[in-house]
């Protein structure tokens, strides 16, 4: 018998708390404004200080502005993007992929087709387009990646749905009368909402990953606002004078999507029974 | 078996047919799509001229049919930036990006389907937990922090490599390999479940039994069983690798379509952005067409489907 | 405490195999405790009992191929007086296939789909495929393919299940090993074509004179082809000798059981069969007497208390029952 949560998971889940609760603290722990630019204070190496400005723990950038304060800054871009666009598709995802399950026919065929397409355009490209057409903003953003990434929920959900909905227990709420909303709602999605919990967990990993990407390209987040794309983006032209300010905030992206990976997968082998000990 | 082909193909054309469409709507979605293709500074006069030119103040239902009509005969309209057809500018730089590609593919499936065997076979040892460790570090690094970290080491500190641009073969390494990581990991992790499940069948046990050893078990048996639904996944990765190559371009200053994207992108040449997202999805549709026909031919039960 | 296993050597023969106080463990259980047995040339041994007796890992554990989470504790396995425990791994390739070989329940699961049928006959001679050729046409022939030039170069999908065991005794005998040992080898087939494959492997066997490890959980199959027969319970076995002595007078109540559960042709029909009450216990639950006695008719305290030692009651006739006189 597996242990209920190993030691490895306590320390993964402490490390992602820790990221989250630094993201939604980011205006009281941070030792900066991350906006406030020093042209005197350029590319200050790790450890600098000042005796006006104070101490800067992991240096400044190319205009001034101190590293730390950015990092924790753009961890709230991060998971702000990640949260609402991960909510968007999994809500679109699975509401199609339940009335594809529960009405099957020419509603699932349709749906379905229609996913299966969605997942032959490349993601990415699809959201570099369509941010490229409609110009970069936060809301353009979680909308994009939002609307791009449901059919993989959509294909978990369908596919639950129809497994669930053949068990005797719907039978039954159907003959007591309830509606199909009702049933959908308060029967079926509560019994498919591992799978979904586990597609959602590695879409959240690929979300931070995607928003870095994109804000990299100059298609995410805007500058000034922080954001560890951005800042990596700023910081690659000054890679060989100043290594801090690619090295932190692509540390910190490593390390909370190993973690959100790391959990993705213990879920998957907890909730999903077929790929136990995969 | 000819069912089954045309059944697959018939799909292949639905798909197609839905990319097209979402790229036309998609083009759309900012209201009026002139306003993505005028250069910089135009006034109303010229951007109304444009409009009537590029056919954009047509009903939508007529627009939609001229532009499934220019597909149809493979016109993928002129760039107002560079005065040239798109499908020249885009085709000029494929090369580059099939060459990274390849590299990149190559590099995925030379490290990670070893590593998936090696995983699968020595389950439970160190073998597996150092090999687990690359895989988790494959699938969670963002290709524009490791692409960056690789230049400072070896293009900068060491100077073993160029830095960036495309310069004979030795510039294609980094790019390859930062690109291929994440398809190395989809390797890994297929090929190990894959090798996992088909170890615990009969017939190794029976090939076992005959006197093979775990090695030549593995060999004759085991992997060509194991590779089939590893072949399914490579197509897939083949999409995304093109996809992805529009951030390792843009760090390694690529010249292929990826770069091409983004560049005119700031340019404001939307045409030839639309014309790769075709592009792309297109060849992601046909290799995943091409692997399911190839997977029919490598399985005898589908093969004999007559 | 336990008793040591009266020494079972036949008298008679010299055996092919022999297997001597054989414990195999999972996780500290003894899964199989003390298993004796022996099976001389051209003869046909039957171990027979539930699933979960330990039949089929006493038959993995002969060649060696036990599931990682199985360890063999104490135990010699002997073929032709040579110990097979002793051997290296890479001495035991050489005994698999060559010298004793084995079949399985699901023949088409135990051939691997993407491989001609010829090609894996082929491999237990251990010949290039070319070279091996007429051979293994001549061996389908002899298990009764018909038209082996055609099936040779078919793939298992092809063939009927009752073809796919033929292909897999075919390559169990073609290096004319001398010990088969048959894993249910009838058990997933069709009725009528049990009868054949069990015709085959009797003919086969004295023919050649290999000698037959029959793992089954069917008294009928035993009744069919089985010389001797041993009864696992748990484990251990419970009742040990001719397949004739043994079905006219069990002295084991498991064996009695059994037999009982075993429709007749004579019989009238019944609506139920007869069936032994209860199950068998887990390896962790395993009572400290008898394993049987917690379903046993005739068990008391001190069946529960001690092991029954396997005593000869009768001309080569073991029984581990401390009852067994008592067994009607």
């Amino acid at each position: 018998m597996r242990p209920r949560i190993s030691a490895g998971i306590w320390i993964i889940l402490a490390l992602i708390v820790l990221f989250a609760v630094a993201a939604l603290l980011a205006p009281w722990v941070s030792p900066h404004d991350p906006l406030r630019q020093s042209l005197l204070l350029r590319l200050r190496p790790p450890g600098s200080a000042t005796a006006s400005a104070g101490v800067f723990p992991l240096g400044t950038d190319d205009l001034g502005r101190d590293l730390l304060s950015r990092i924790l800054y753009g961890a709230r871009a991060s998971f702000a993007v990640a949260i609402l666009s991960v909510s968007v598709s999994l809500v679109v995802g699975t509401l199609l992929g339940l009335v594809a399950g529960w009405f099957r026919g020419w509603t699932a065929t349709l749906i379905m087709r229609f996913v299966d397409a969605m997942l032959s355009v490349p993601a990415i490209l699809l959201a570099v387009l369509t941010v490229a057409v409609l110009g970069p903003s936060f809301v353009t953003l979680i909308l994009v990646l939002g609307f791009t990434r449901w059919p993989r929920y959509t294909r978990v959900a369908y596919a639950s749905t129809l497994q669930v909905a053949a068990l005797p227990f719907i039978a039954a709420a159907e003959m007591s009368g309830a509606g199909s909303g009702r049933i959908l709602l308060r029967h079926v999605l509560p019994n498919i909402a591992g799978p979904l919990l586990v597609v959602a967990t590695s879409e959240f990993g690929l979300m931070i990953l995607f928003e870095a990407g994109l804000s990299f390209l100059g298609l995410g987040i805007q500058p000034p606002a922080p954001s560890w794309g951005s800042i990596m983006s700023a910081g690659r032209q000054y890679v060989e004078r100043a290594w801090w300010l690619t090295v932190f905030p692509g540390l910190g992206l490593f390390t909370l999507v190993v973690c959100v990976n790391v959990l993705g997968d213990w879920l998957r082998d907890r909730l999903d029974p077929r790929s136990a000990g995969r | 078996m000819g069912r089954y082909i045309a059944g697959r193909l018939a799909q292949a054309a639905i798909a197609t047919f839905i990319v097209i469409t979402i790229v036309f709507f998609v083009m759309r979605l900012s209201g009026d799509p002139t306003l993505l293709l005028v250069p910089e500074g135009a006034n109303a006069a010229q951007i109304a001229e444009l409009r009537h030119a590029l056919g954009f103040d047509r009903p939508l239902p007529v627009q939609y049919l001229g532009y499934l009509n220019d597909l149809a005969h493979f016109d993928l309209g002129q760039s107002l930036v560079q005065r040239a057809p798109v499908w020249l500018i885009v085709q000029s730089r494929i090369p580059y990006t099939v060459a990274l590609a390849a590299g990149a593919l190559v590099f995925a499936l030379v490290t990670g389907i070893p590593a998936g065997i090696a995983m699968a076979v020595w389950r439970g040892g160190i073998t597996e937990r150092l090999l687990s460790a690359v895989v988790l570090a494959g699938q969670s690094l963002p290709t524009f922090w490791s692409g960056i970290l690789l230049i400072l080491l070896f293009g900068v500190s060491l100077r073993w490599l160029p830095t960036s641009g495309a310069d004979g073969p030795a510039s294609l390494v980094m790019p390859s390999v930062v690109l291929g990581a994440l398809a190395m990991s989809t390797f890994a992790r297929m090929t190990r479940i894959s090798v996992l499940e088909e170890l615990g069948r009969d017939y190794v046990t029976a090939a076992r039994a005959r006197g093979l050893s775990m090695g030549a078990a593995v060999m004759r048996h085991v992997l060509r069983n194991a590779a089939i639904p590893v072949l399914t996944v490579v197509a897939l990765e083949v999409g995304n690798l093109l996809a992805g190559a529009v951030i390792v371009e843009t760090v390694f200053t690529w010249p292929g379509i990826g770069q091409l994207a983004m560049q005119s992108i700031f340019a404001r040449d939307f045409l030839v952005v639309q014309a790769i997202v075709l592009f792309v999805s297109v060849v992601y549709i046909a290799l995943n067409l091409l692997t399911d026909l190839a997977y029919s031919a490598v399985d005898p039960r589908i093969r004999g489907m007559a | 405490m336990l008793l040591a296993p009266a020494p079972f050597v036949p008298a008679l023969f010299a055996p092919a195999l022999a297997v001597h106080d054989l414990n195999l463990l999972i996780d500290g259980a003894a899964v199989v405790d003390g298993v004796d047995f022996a099976v001389a040339s051209g003869e046909v041994m039957a171990l027979v009992g539930e699933s979960g007796c330990g039949k089929s890992l006493t038959a993995h554990a002969i060649m060696r191929l036990l599931p990682d989470a199985v360890r063999q504790g104490r135990g010699r396995i002997e073929l032709d007086g040579e110990n097979l425990s002793a051997l290296s791994e890479r001495q035991m390739r050489r005994v698999r296939g060559r010298r004793i070989s084995m079949i399985f329940q699901e023949p088409q699961a135990a051939l691997d789909p993407l491989s001609t049928v010829g090609a894996q006959v082929a491999e237990a001679t251990g010949l290039p495929r070319s070279q091996a050729r007429e051979a293994v046409l001549r061996m389908l022939a002899e298990v009764g393919i018909s038209d082996p030039a055609r099936r040779i170069d078919q793939y298992p999908f092809e063939l009927s299940g009752g073809m796919c065991q033929r292909v897999m005794i075919a390559s169990a005998l073609i290096a004319r090993p001398a010990v088969l040992i048959a894993d249910e080898p009838t058990t997933a087939l069709d009725v009528t074509i049990q009868a054949q494959i069990l015709d085959l492997l009797r003919r086969l066997a004295v023919e050649r004179g290999t000698a037959i490890v029959l793992i089954t959980h069917d008294m009928g199959v035993v009744a069919d082809i089985a010389d001797r027969v041993a009864v696992m319970y748990a484990g251990r076995i419970a009742e040990t000798g001719d397949t004739a002595a043994i079905f006219a007078a069990p002295r084991h109540p498991y064996t009695a059981l059994l037999l009982a559960a075993l429709p007749r042709l004579t019989d009238v029909p019944r609506s139920r069969l007869a069936v032994i009450e209860g199950r068998v216990p887990a390896p962790a639950e395993f009572p400290p007497g008898c394993r049987f006695a917690g379903r046993c008719p005739l068990a008391d305290d001190h069946c529960r208390a001690e092991v029954p030692p396997l005593r000869d009651v009768g001309s080569g006739h073991l029984s581990a029952c401390w009852h067994s006189e008592a067994v009607r």
